[in-house]
């Protein structure tokens, strides 16, 4: 069986796996990482998005032997010290979670998408996030929060940037 | 106010110091209070069900019949069973003894046919998806490849699809009793005529297409036993009405029965079940004696989730030339699928009483009969009953008012209950305790800018612009809060619609809620504590909510229905109430005064007219030390409640949408969407934001998106996300959403219930805009979901001459 390398939330596991088997259950079922869901088999919902060397993957869709060797953060593994991630604080503040299942991957997902764009309008946050599903919130306060978490984000740079 | 406003101002004018006025002017309920719940979820440590890993765990897997109806001639799982990690298969055969019926809990009429539901096929299958055999294996990767060994032949049985051929004579037969399940009646007034002498009639044909419910999360199920006793752990909206159905159905005794329904990824209705797998999981565990889980695929659940709506909706209005409603005519047909699951044959009925809308009228008629087709069964889907009565009446409103060539909003107007006029008794025979639709409408006509469009509408008709514009009205009311357990009782249906809660108060003074509701994403946490901050004078952060497991909450009928906070959170009231009382006692001893001289304010008991007080902090650990208590005083002042409403609840509202539809290529935007709703008092607007947005959504998912397809011969072709169009948030627009509060009279909290409200009242106003774009073609209905296709569809069959629909209205 292939073994692999792979650094989760900043540990890092050496892992025998079957070359079939999915990140996102080695992650679930292997390593307990429960805090990363599973939605849907078509990778469509993106409910299991993490950062796979700093870029979203949804997990459903990447063989853990494509992991090998890279550097994963879940939901798991985005507070620092017991602070939350600001765009975890800003989907509290913004009520944009109901039943929580999809809100790791959107968090996720939402962190990717300012990546690329560090300041999206509202329409940006509705395209960027098209591959994240929500049954319960009707996507309002979702936009709302990942706008939020992007301002709070580009502060808290600005304050590392003049510190 | 009058302009329109962007999206989303009026939500973001709730702050955290909002403070809009409760019951009672307590300092918790009416605020916007961010969600105790959230910690968890944000932070990837919710308890998921499929998280459970037990020692020695194994893993289940279903074959499932690839036949949508056909008889099984042979099971060999003689291969399977050699599997590497395989320990061992199952075929309906091997349960046949002990599997039991799965229970339908609503036989609504005294004939109604309720087929034997082996939860495991044994001798037919009747819908592609129904289990077959099963594999238990040490992993899911195992379980699932062993399923291919397991050798099954069918001797292919002819499949029916279609509720209307499926009533024909020489229909194929789901069942031998034939393909009608029931036919229910229900008649007001002199029907016959308000048709005879009115000046008006407009029938229409509405289709409700199959929904698929979509919770995000996929079902689990954990179960465990000790030899004695078993646990089971699953995604259900229904732990408690579970665990009694569990144990009727295995004849495992209640008490050694405990049921956890842990964090739940959404409901919507469709975990409001008892399932095949639950009752199945059960019963390995019993045989093998280990701890066993199984996780549904999303494909997996789109088969065999039960499925929503899918009803088809004959309805006919007659009015007066001045455009009086004098009655309302209902013939509707409802697909049960092949089998009767827990409410099935209700649904149709809770809406039964909601076709007269928020209307005055002299007769109503109404016929539902129950068909079976094979399909998976439907049952309750968000809104149950009530979305499709809410469409089918506000459908044929707007299209009277085409007839009567009168705006849409003026017909409502001369028809609707006016605001002096509650209590009213409706054509239905409920009663609605109160409401103001004046008010909702008027405030949703200044944020829409109503005028505004209609006038840009007529420009561009005139213009003949390839993108018109079409406004959609909702004015709608709903049935919540289920239910009087009486009025249950009287529709035939199997148990009450009470509920229960426990209040604890710890020595240290903190509080811990037991509850008999169930949430799944309502934020019961959060909203219970503050409904007992204000109740007890407790800090907000000093209570703990307990729910979803029958071992810390022994009794309770779950959520559903909008039910939770109109029966649930009156429970919690009422138990609040009588440690209150329990504590003046105390506190009136302890300061050797009268209990009558004794009055509680925001946590503290005074003697009236002096210094003298305690606090309801003080008094809990008074009671647990228990040196001086009054005589004969028990030393607790924990307390239950359990409540039965007197009647439902009726929340309403006026939903408003336009709609820009591209008559080129039949592509519809919303252009603007508006609601404003009146759920009577507010225990916290975030949530009640929150679900008004959700479920609009999901009312714009049938209008526009969403449909379950089936081939002739039963198969599902949207088995995937990928076929299945759940909209993304580049699908959906923003909503512009106020509120109007007319307190419920018929509970202290003055609640009426939130959670269905907008997926009621958002289809029609979507369809009405649709076809108000379309209307200058001569189109007169696009049937659900209104794709581009559809829409184009129609706009074709209404430009050919032969078209029966055709010509300008």
């Amino acid at each position: 069986m292939p073994r692999i390398s792979v650094t989760v939330d900043g540990i890092r596991y050496d892992e025998e796996v079957e070359p079939r088997l999915l990140l996102v259950h080695l992650l679930r079922d292997r390593l307990g990482k429960t805090g990363t869901p599973i939605g849907c088999d078509t990778s469509n919902c993106g409910a299991c998005t993490v950062l796979l060397d700093g870029r979203s993957v949804k997990s459903c869709s990447v063989l853990a032997v494509q992991a090998d060797g890279c550097d994963i953060v879940t939901i798991e593994g985005l507070s620092t010290g017991g602070t939350w991630h600001p765009m975890q604080r800003a989907f509290h503040e913004e009520h944009a979670l109901q039943c929580g299942y999809c809100t790791p991957g959107m968090i996720m997902a939402a962190i990717d998408l300012l990546h690329d764009d560090p300041d999206p309008s509202e329409e940006a946050v509705r395209e960027g996030l098209e591959g994240n599903l929500c049954r319960c919130t009707g996507y309002c306060t979702i936009v709302r929060a990942v706008r939020r978490g992007a301002r709070e984000m580009s502060q808290e740079q600005e304050g590392v940037a003049t510190s | 106010m009058t302009e329109q406003l962007d999206a989303g101002v009026v939500a973001r004018q709730i702050k955290e110091s909002d403070v809009l006025g409760g019951p009672g002017g307590g300092r918790e309920v009416g605020r916007a209070r961010r969600r105790k719940e959230d910690a968890r979820l944000v932070t990837g440590r919710s308890q998921w069900t499929d998280n459970i890993q037990l020692p020695g765990m194994l893993y289940v897997a279903f074959l499932r019949s690839p036949m949508a109806h056909a008889r099984i001639t042979r099971v060999d799982t003689s291969v399977a069973r050699t599997q590497p990690g395989v320990v061992a298969v199952f075929s309906g055969q091997d349960f046949a003894a002990e599997q039991g019926s799965l229970p339908c809990a609503w036989p609504v009429s005294e004939d109604i046919v309720i087929p034997d539901h082996p939860p495991m096929a044994v001798s037919e299958v009747r819908y592609v998806g129904e289990a077959v055999a099963c594999v238990v294996a040490t992993d899911r990767y195992k379980a699932a490849d062993a399923l291919d060994a397991i050798e099954i032949d069918y001797e292919p049985l002819d499949a029916v699809t279609d509720m209307t051929a499926a009533l024909d004579e020489g229909s194929p037969k789901v069942h031998e009793a034939g393909n009608k399940a029931f036919t229910w009646t229900f008649a007001q007034g002199d029907i016959e005529a308000a048709f005879r002498d009115a000046a008006v009639r407009v029938e229409r044909t509405f289709v409700q297409q199959r929904l698929i419910p979509s919770a995000m999360e996929p079902r689990a199920v954990v179960a465990q036993t000790d030899g004695d006793a078993f646990t089971l752990h699953s995604a259900t909206q229904i732990p408690h009405i579970l665990r009694v159905m569990l144990a009727l159905t295995t004849g495992i005794p209640e008490h050694k029965l405990r049921v956890v329904a842990p964090d739940v990824g959404g409901g919507f209705g469709s975990k409001l079940q008892v399932t095949a797998e639950e009752v199945l999981c059960l019963l390995i565990t019993r045989r093998l004696g280990k701890p066993v889980k199984w996780t549904e695929s999303r494909s997996e659940g789109n088969l065999t989730v039960h499925h929503g709506r899918d009803q088809l909706q004959r309805i006919s209005v007659a009015a007066d030339a001045d455009g009086r409603i004098r009655g309302v005519k209902v013939d509707l047909l409802a697909d049960m699928g092949a089998y009767l699951m827990l409410v099935t044959p209700g649904v149709p009925l809770l809406g039964a009483f909601m076709y007269s809308g928020i209307y005055k009228m002299d007769a109503y008629d109404f016929t539902c009969t129950g068909v079976f087709t094979t399909k998976m069964p439907t049952d309750a889907y968000r809104g149950a009953g009530r979305p499709e009565a809410t469409f089918a009446i506000e459908r044929i409103v707007d299209e009277l008012a085409a007839e009567l060539g009168m705006d849409p909003i003026e017909l409502r107007r001369r028809n609707w209950i006016q605001h002096t006029e509650f209590p009213y008794t409706t054509v239905c025979g409920l009663t609605y305790d109160s409401g103001n639709y004046e008010a909702a409408t008027e405030r949703a006509l200044a944020l829409f800018g109503y005028d505004k469009l209609r006038a840009e509408q007529a420009d561009r008709r005139e213009r003949e612009d390839p993108v018109q514009l079409g406004i959609g009205v909702s004015t709608y009311t709903e049935m919540c809060g289920l239910a009087p357990s009486r009025v249950l009782g009287s529709l035939s249906y199997g148990a009450g619609g009470w509920e229960h809660a426990s209040v604890r108060v710890l020595p240290t003074g903190k509080v811990e809620v037991v509850t008999g509701t169930s949430p799944h994403g309502q934020g019961h946490e959060t909203a219970w504590s503050q409904i007992v901050a204000d109740a007890l004078g407790v800090p907000f952060e000093d209570v703990a909510v307990l729910h979803g497991d029958t071992s810390s909450s022994h009794k309770g009928m779950d959520t559903y229905g909008s039910r939770s906070l109109v029966v649930g959170g009156v429970a919690v009231v009422q138990a609040c109430e009588k440690v209150k009382e329990k504590a003046k006692q105390v506190a009136a001893h302890l300061m050797e005064a009268s209990p009558d001289d004794v009055e509680f304010t925001r946590g503290e008991f005074r003697v009236r007219g002096t210094g003298t007080s305690r606090t309801i902090q003080e008094i809990a650990l008074a009671t647990f030390a228990a040196h001086d208590l009054p005589d004969g005083f028990e030393p607790r002042l924990d307390a239950d409640a359990t409540f039965d409403p007197d009647n439902f609840s009726f929340p309403h509202g006026t939903h408003l949408c336009a709609v820009e539809v591209d008559t080129e290529t039949g592509a519809t935007r919303i252009r603007s969407y508006v609601a404003v709703d009146d759920v009577g008092n507010v225990v916290n607007p975030l949530i009640v934001e929150g679900q008004v947005h959700g479920g609009i959504a999901q009312g714009i998912a049938q209008a526009l998106f969403e449909e379950a397809v089936h081939d002739a011969d039963g198969n599902l072709l949207t088995t995937t996300m990928a076929d299945y169009l759940l909209p993304s948030a580049a699908d959906l627009p923003a909503y512009t959403t106020d509120r109007t509060e007319t307190p419920a009279t018929t509970n202290p909290l003055g609640v009426k219930g939130v959670g269905e409200a907008g997926t009621i009242a958002s289809t029609p106003a979507v369809v009405n805009a649709v076809v108000d774009a379309l209307r200058p073609y001569g189109v007169r209905d696009v049937p659900m979901p209104c794709t581009p296709e559809r829409v184009w569809r129609a706009l074709g069959q209404a430009r050919t001459p032969q078209s029966t629909d055709g010509g300008l209205s």
